[in-house]
């Protein structure tokens, strides 16, 4: 009788330790249900949080019309209706990265736009605070469309010159060459080779880096610029955008 | 384009600044806008009530018909407005849409009023805001699907046959509504009767009856009576066989109604009779005739032919499959843990019952769904431990989701119908919207075919684009200003392949980089391109031509006949298309025109179209189908 019993609490005991493992599983899929929705709700309420974070930014309103006028080369007119159609696009007075992005991408639908806006977007934003205002955008548009050729060619440069130092050397070119044919998309005609970006960075700075330096600076772009017939005559081109 | 692109387009413009110095070309010449650019407010007459919004706003959404110049045909001159003789409260949101760039659904007005406003205006309704889109497709499906009732109603059964209808026509109609005649009423009662005959007679012939003379067990009485229950049997199989046969015979198709439901359970009723005459009186394959048997218990399915009821029942188990198939699903895992938690606790017990797992199951199944029938019972403190857990949690596991389950039944069927609908549906209206986009992108290859490339006689190519709007201009020299500075062209995905092919293959075709400097050459990736783009041509919509043409058709040839393949039809679309196909192969082509001074330059020719405005608005693709076509026929 007492082996019995030992027998009986021995096997009792495998038993029990191997109900206890299922137990304790059993325990686990069940919290691990619970925490999922935890989790959920957790994920809620920070958007929420967001949300309402984001409505409390304050909309930018722009200075006066009579000082815009002075300050870029449109008339009154031209002001409004340039104004009227950006307030409309973006109520509350700024642009941020990605929505200036959304809107370049959609004039390319070819290929990928969003690098070069990217370059873009940091030569409007002169002030470097992330997003553009109508200010920073009417002064690049007055710039490029009714500024004089130097202003032009400066404004090129900044483009150029990611990194702001006053030279432009190869790998932001190259940066820049590139983005421009991502915009193109994969289907052109003839097909684009891999290192046809690196070719026309290299004719460009033959054309441009006069000393031989390796890098191009302001007054030799201007210079190679003002050489180069081509370049001047397209600079005319958009003078009737608006 | 998107909304409101066109307000950017100053600015897109403006940043190709960006590009000059990189160019390796020259630029091409901008496109000069004559019309006046100050904004002008612009007065709308919808029915007497007038809006006024700023032209930059229609101008928004040129493939609208606010926003092209299809307006101009409801100007009216003395009152110096645009007079629409529509419903003034839709075009309120209609203006919206110009200004917000969102349309809303208006959820008190009719939708198929509102559909109706939409076409008119040149709205495609995917456009409409998340926010107002699922209210706008419910709506539409009850309209489509009260509809569709209206109409099914109006062809099913009551009306009369015509008076033309062939036999099977009057058969399968006496047997899909029995009330239409005294025959088929008939028909369809008998049938119920025999039916409920075959399944009375299979279950009473189960029943034990009084033995027979001089034995003492008791017999089932389909072996006491079996001359009998034999002799009804046949003659229920015969009745529905010949029925089964009959509805064959009938059914307008017959594939579908052999694979119907109704038409399984009927062949499933009759089988067990046939493959019994068919099988041997022998000892170990009557045990499989025996279970064979079972299946004339189908026989009470034909029932659902006579019942709404059953059908309908049917119909939400199929529907709500995955409900129930997930209730099983959790029910098992459950069974699972609790059969093996019991085994193991059990495993000690002498003489347990709990002989394996899934021995165990039993006992879980009839302990959670608190049965209880006591032929299992666990003995170890464990066991019952955990049999009272198993009960315990079984009341939960079964009765509280079941309820759950019925009342939300309706619920999730619908919520789930509606996320698929809505996933179904969001691939749709994305294609659709990518569609309009692509004809955009096809509008600028297109454009650069039609020589529009040809920067230095820009008279010669005024013909082919004035039709389109200045914004149209300015997209097209933007991205002709691309092309230039990276020395590469656009093309479409078909052309691309093919050059590859064709570089892999190492064929070398005389081609310049730009396609508007080929005056007459025709090479076989030139042909091919042009005759692909043809199709395409002959397949999307055409517009009537107008005006006078004529000159316009030898000037195509000498400069561009690559680009001379639109078809022209001013009586039938479908024989001109149809010509335009089979010449594709051959480029020398004649052009039939009548005979006008050829030399006219089209400068002249301008003046008559102004006056016509271009018609068709929807599709993108007909923005460039609807310049001045041209008869062709090859020699």
């Amino acid at each position: 009788m007492h082996a019995h019993t030992h027998t009986h609490i021995h096997t009792l005991n495998q038993s029990q330790t191997q109900t206890l493992c299922v137990a304790v599983n059993m325990g686990l899929v069940m919290g691990t249900f619970s925490m999922q929705s935890n989790k959920q709700d957790r994920t809620y309420r920070k958007d929420k949080i967001d949300d309402d974070f984001e409505l409390s930014i304050v909309c930018h309103r722009p200075e006066g019309l009579d000082k815009l006028e002075a300050q870029t080369n449109f008339s009154k007119q031209e002001l409004q209706v340039l104004y009227r159609g950006f307030k409309n696009e973006c109520p509350s007075g700024v642009v941020n990265e990605d929505t200036f992005k959304q809107i370049y991408a959609q004039f390319f639908p070819h290929g990928d736009a969003s690098t070069y806006a990217h370059y873009l977007f940091n030569t409007f934003d002169s002030a470097h605070s992330g997003s553009i205002k109508f200010e920073d955008f009417i002064m690049a548009l007055s710039t490029l469309l009714r500024g004089s050729v130097r202003e032009k060619l400066t404004w090129t440069f900044n483009l150029y010159d990611i990194n702001r130092d006053g030279y432009i050397n190869k790998e932001e070119m190259t940066d820049i060459v590139r983005a421009i044919y991502d915009m193109m998309g994969k289907y052109t005609y003839p097909a684009l080779k891999t290192d046809t970006p690196k070719q026309h960075v290299d004719a460009f700075f033959q054309k441009m880096d006069k000393n031989r330096d390796g890098v191009v600076t302001l007054d030799e772009f201007i210079l190679s610029c003002q050489e180069d017939e081509n370049i001047m005559r397209s600079l005319q081109l958009f003078k009737n955008v608006i | 384009m998107a909304a409101g692109v066109a307000t950017w387009m100053p600015f897109a413009r403006a940043a190709a600044v960006g590009w000059l110095p990189l160019a390796q070309q020259t630029m091409p010449k901008p496109p000069v806008d004559k019309t006046s650019r100050s904004d002008e407010i612009l007065f709308v007459n919808v029915s007497g009530l007038r809006f006024q919004t700023w032209k930059n706003t229609l101008d928004r959404y040129p493939d609208t018909l606010l926003g092209s110049s299809e307006k101009e045909f409801f100007y009216n001159e003395e009152t110096q407005e645009y007079f629409f003789d529509r419903d003034p409260e839709m075009f309120r949101h209609i203006l919206n849409f110009f200004r917000t760039g969102k349309l809303h659904y208006p959820r008190h007005e009719c939708i198929q009023a509102f559909e109706e406003e939409l076409a008119f205006y040149g709205i495609i309704p995917e456009i409409i805001g998340d926010c107002c889109m699922e209210e706008y497709r419910d709506r539409k499906k009850e309209n489509q699907e009260r509809l569709a009732e209206d109409t099914e109603a109006e062809n099913a059964g009551d009306a009369p046959l015509p008076p033309d209808a062939t036999l099977r026509d009057k058969l399968w109609r006496a047997f899909e509504n029995p009330h239409t005649s005294t025959m088929a009423l008939v028909f369809y009662y008998v049938t119920g009767f025999f039916i409920a005959v075959s399944v009375i007679a299979n279950v009473v012939e189960t029943v034990p009856c009084r033995p027979l003379k001089g034995s003492i067990k008791d017999l089932p009485c389909g072996e006491k009576f079996s001359v009998g229950f034999s002799c009804l049997d046949t003659a229920c199989v015969l009745i529905f066989s010949c029925e089964y046969l009959m509805r064959l015979y009938a059914a307008p198709s017959r594939c579908d109604f052999a694979r119907s439901v109704m038409s399984v359970i009927d062949v499933v009723a009759i089988l067990p009779f046939y493959i019994g005459l068919v099988m041997p009186e022998n000892e170990e394959v009557s045990g499989a005739f025996v279970t064979l048997r079972v299946f004339r218990v189908f026989r009470i399915f034909k029932f659902s032919r006579h019942s709404q009821g059953l059908r309908i029942l049917g119909c939400t188990l199929q529907a709500c499959a995955s409900e129930l198939g997930f209730l099983l699903f959790s029910l098992t895992m459950a069974v699972i843990i609790f059969a093996t938690v019991m085994f193991y606790a059990e495993k000690g017990t002498k003489g347990t019952t709990f002989s394996s797992i899934p021995a165990s199951f039993w006992y879980t199944i009839v302990t959670m769904t608190t049965l209880g029938y006591g032929d299992m019972v666990p003995d170890s403190i464990a066991g019952k431990i955990f049999g009272s857990i198993c009960s315990l949690s079984g009341v939960l596991v079964i009765a509280l989701p079941v309820p759950v389950i019925v009342s939300n039944f309706a619920r999730i069927y619908h919520q789930n119908q509606r996320a698929d609908k809505m996933r179904a549906q969001q691939k749709v209206r994305q294609a659709r919207i990518r569609m309009a986009k692509k004809g955009a992108t096809n509008a600028f290859l297109q454009h650069k075919e039609d020589g529009g490339l040809q920067g230095g006689d820009g008279d010669s190519t005024a013909f082919c684009v004035k039709n389109r709007s200045a914004f149209e201009h300015q997209h097209h020299h933007l991205l002709q200003c691309l092309e230039k500075t990276t020395n590469h062209e656009f093309t479409d995905e078909i052309t691309y392949s093919e050059v590859c092919m064709m570089d892999s293959m190492g064929f070398r075709t005389s081609r310049s980089t730009s396609l508007s400097s080929q005056q007459g050459s025709t090479t076989t990736c030139c042909s091919r391109r042009a005759k692909r783009r043809a199709i395409r041509l002959a397949n999307s919509t055409v517009s009537v031509s107008r005006g006078s043409v004529q000159e316009l058709d030898t000037l195509h040839v000498t400069k561009t006949p690559v680009g001379t393949q639109y078809p022209q039809s001013r009586s039938s679309l479908n024989a001109r298309t149809e010509d335009l196909k089979l010449n594709c192969t051959d480029y020398t082509a004649a052009i039939i025109s009548i005979p006008t001074p050829p030399a006219n330059s089209p400068d002249e020719s301008l003046p008559n179209s102004p006056a016509i405005p271009g018609i068709l608005r929807n599709s993108r693709s007909s923005t460039f189908n609807t310049q001045e076509t041209v008869k062709i026929s090859s020699l």
